[in-house]
């Protein structure tokens, strides 16, 4: 028998195609395709399970457990090609995908274990039809385009799903990593240190602004000793930080500001002698504190 | 919609609901300089907590109050900014220029108060 | 993702019930209410564009996805004098607010992706795109 997946055209996987010169039409072959599985539905469960369990994948999970999501998977796959709809699958990939993620499956696997499903009924296809190659040929016609586009539909979900958890995840360790210290009643400081860039920035102009509000600040030093660099978009953000903190009636001191950065700063048009600007961080507390009416009292 | 504007001591205060139209802003604008004049006002607060957008129409207007009450020789602070608006203002490039700005009510009356009360 | 508002602008209060429709449908879409004013902001500034320069046009607010992400289209059209010199109006100066007094050079920052297309006597098309993070 001939490969015969090669020869055969690429057909778009995003509608059931109409039979041109062939018996039946495609959605007939389908439901034979779908009885097919239905019928030899243990059977094939039981040889894809085998099979991922050869190919060392989901070892994450307990048997019980491959076996049990490998239920739900091949009725939400037959179910899909059944109604030739991938809304249900790819809701129930993206309801998998939050089952499993946190229990450590990776991307690799999710697509896998699709691949081998896809695999093991196209070979019981295979092993079907052997006596009718036309007919083989029709099934594996209707069938390859739906399967590619469920393969593909599970693992969107699966990435998706991956990619909300671990935006989560860093939304969380920056809100936790931020700094916006009240040191007094009215001065809030916000040390940066490291590389930023400028969704970092964004991020911390927001939690800035917010923190103004909550500790009705009206003084903010921002502290830029440990920013080695910045290019022209961060220094922007800089400068709009301290725009919208006046908004909210905050003055702000820049301290820290190395000659490179000063620079920089200059060079996308900012007016240098217009911001505030002290040397290092205690100087601008100092002068913060002179602001708010502090007396400044010199230890000895 | 008329904004509400109440008279508080020396000062006025205007205190800006949200959706508020074009017409609603440029007729607060004439109803503050015609009751500075009258009250003989020090100073002017507006009120923009519940504005959840300040664009440049707005913020070009308040800038028209100021100017305007400054020529009543009277004060103007704006307070209640929200910093989401605030991000979104400076993104725009509506900074409010030197108009005083002040967190809340509260601030905005402590400044016009200190600004007032020097001269003891 | 089918939610999608079609406004026709004609007068300042369009523009208000325009942005107040692009908030609804940010928050809609899950948009933080930081992304949300910034996208009302932008339909605010676009909107009035219109109004001044065109007379009338219309908006057309859409929920996409792209890439597997989630995102709202702003897309602003009138059929006015268009702009002939896009390289100007689009000119970033430092804190301005637009070379013409458009302020098209902070939609574009307000957005993700940005795209203007303008013929004098023919129209002015903007898009803009914000994806949700």
């Amino acid at each position: 028998m001939q490969n015969a997946k090669g020869s055969r055209e690429a057909i778009s996987p995003s509608s059931y195609p109409a039979d041109l010169a062939r018996n039946e039409p495609t959605s007939e072959l389908l439901s034979e395709l779908v009885a097919h599985l239905r019928q030899n539905r243990t059977l094939l469960r039981e040889g894809w399970v085998t099979s991922i369990t050869e190919a060392r994948l989901l070892t994450a999970m307990t048997q019980e457990e491959i076996f049990a999501e490998a239920t739900s998977v091949y009725d939400s796959y037959v179910a899909a090609l059944e109604t030739g709809t991938f809304e249900a699958l790819q809701a129930y990939a993206r309801n998998l995908s939050e089952r499993i993620i946190p229990r450590g499956v990776e991307t690799h696997e999710v697509v896998g274990i699709v691949l081998l499903l896809r695999d093991v009924l196209a070979r019981s296809l295979f092993a079907k039809y052997q006596a009718d190659f036309e007919k083989l040929n029709r099934i594996l016609d209707a069938y390859e385009p739906a399967a590619n586009r469920i393969a593909n539909t599970v693992a969107v979900g699966f990435v998706q799903e991956r990619e909300r958890v671990i935006r989560q995840q860093q939304e969380a360790i920056r809100e936790l990593s931020t700094p916006v210290l009240q040191v007094r009643e009215r001065l809030l400081i916000l040390p940066i240190i490291g590389v930023i860039d400028p969704q970092r920035a964004r991020q911390l102009t927001e939690q800035l602004l917010r923190g103004i509000r909550t500790n009705r600040a009206k003084v903010v030093v921002i502290d830029i000793t440990g920013v080695a660099a910045m290019d022209a978009s961060v220094a922007n953000h800089l400068v709009q930080t301290v725009e919208a903190s006046r908004l909210l009636g905050a003055t702000v001191i820049v301290t820290g500001l190395s000659p490179e950065i000063a620079q920089t700063l200059v060079t996308i048009g900012v007016d240098l002698g217009k911001m505030n600007t002290v040397g290092d961080l205690q100087g601008g507390i100092e002068q913060a504190e002179r602001l708010l009416g502090y007396k400044v009292v010199p230890s000895n | 919609m008329e904004v509400p504007i109440l008279k508080q001591g020396q000062f006025l205060i205007a205190t800006i609901q949200a959706a508020l139209s074009d017409a609603d802003l440029v007729q607060l604008r004439t109803a503050l300089v015609r009751q500075v004049v009258r009250f003989r006002s020090l100073g002017v607060i507006v009120d923009v907590t519940a504005m959840d957008v300040v664009d440049s129409f707005a913020s070009r207007t308040l800038l028209e109050i100021s100017r305007m009450i400054r020529l009543r020789g009277a004060d103007t602070v704006i307070v209640g900014i929200q910093p989401e608006v605030a991000f979104a203002m400076v993104q725009l490039g509506l900074t409010l220029e030197d108009i005083p700005t002040a967190l809340d009510l509260e601030e905005g009356l402590a400044y016009l108060q200190q600004k007032f009360t020097t001269t003891d | 993702m089918t939610q999608e508002a079609q406004i026709p602008i004609s007068s300042d209060k369009d523009v208000v019930l325009a942005r107040q429709q692009g908030r609804l449908l940010a928050l809609q879409l899950d948009f933080s209410i930081s992304d949300a004013t910034l996208i009302a902001m932008a339909i605010s500034e676009l909107s009035r564009n219109i109004v001044s320069y065109a007379g009338t046009g219309t908006v057309i607010l859409k929920g996409i996805q792209g890439s597997g992400r989630i995102g709202l289209m702003i897309v602003a059209a009138d059929a006015g004098p268009g702009i002939a010199d896009i390289a100007l109006a689009m000119r970033d100066g430092f804190s301005s607010s637009g070379g013409l007094g458009l302020g098209l050079p902070g939609v574009r920052r307000l957005m993700d992706e940005f795209d203007i297309s303008s013929e004098p006597g023919r129209g002015t098309t903007v898009t803009g795109k914000k994806w949700r993070l």
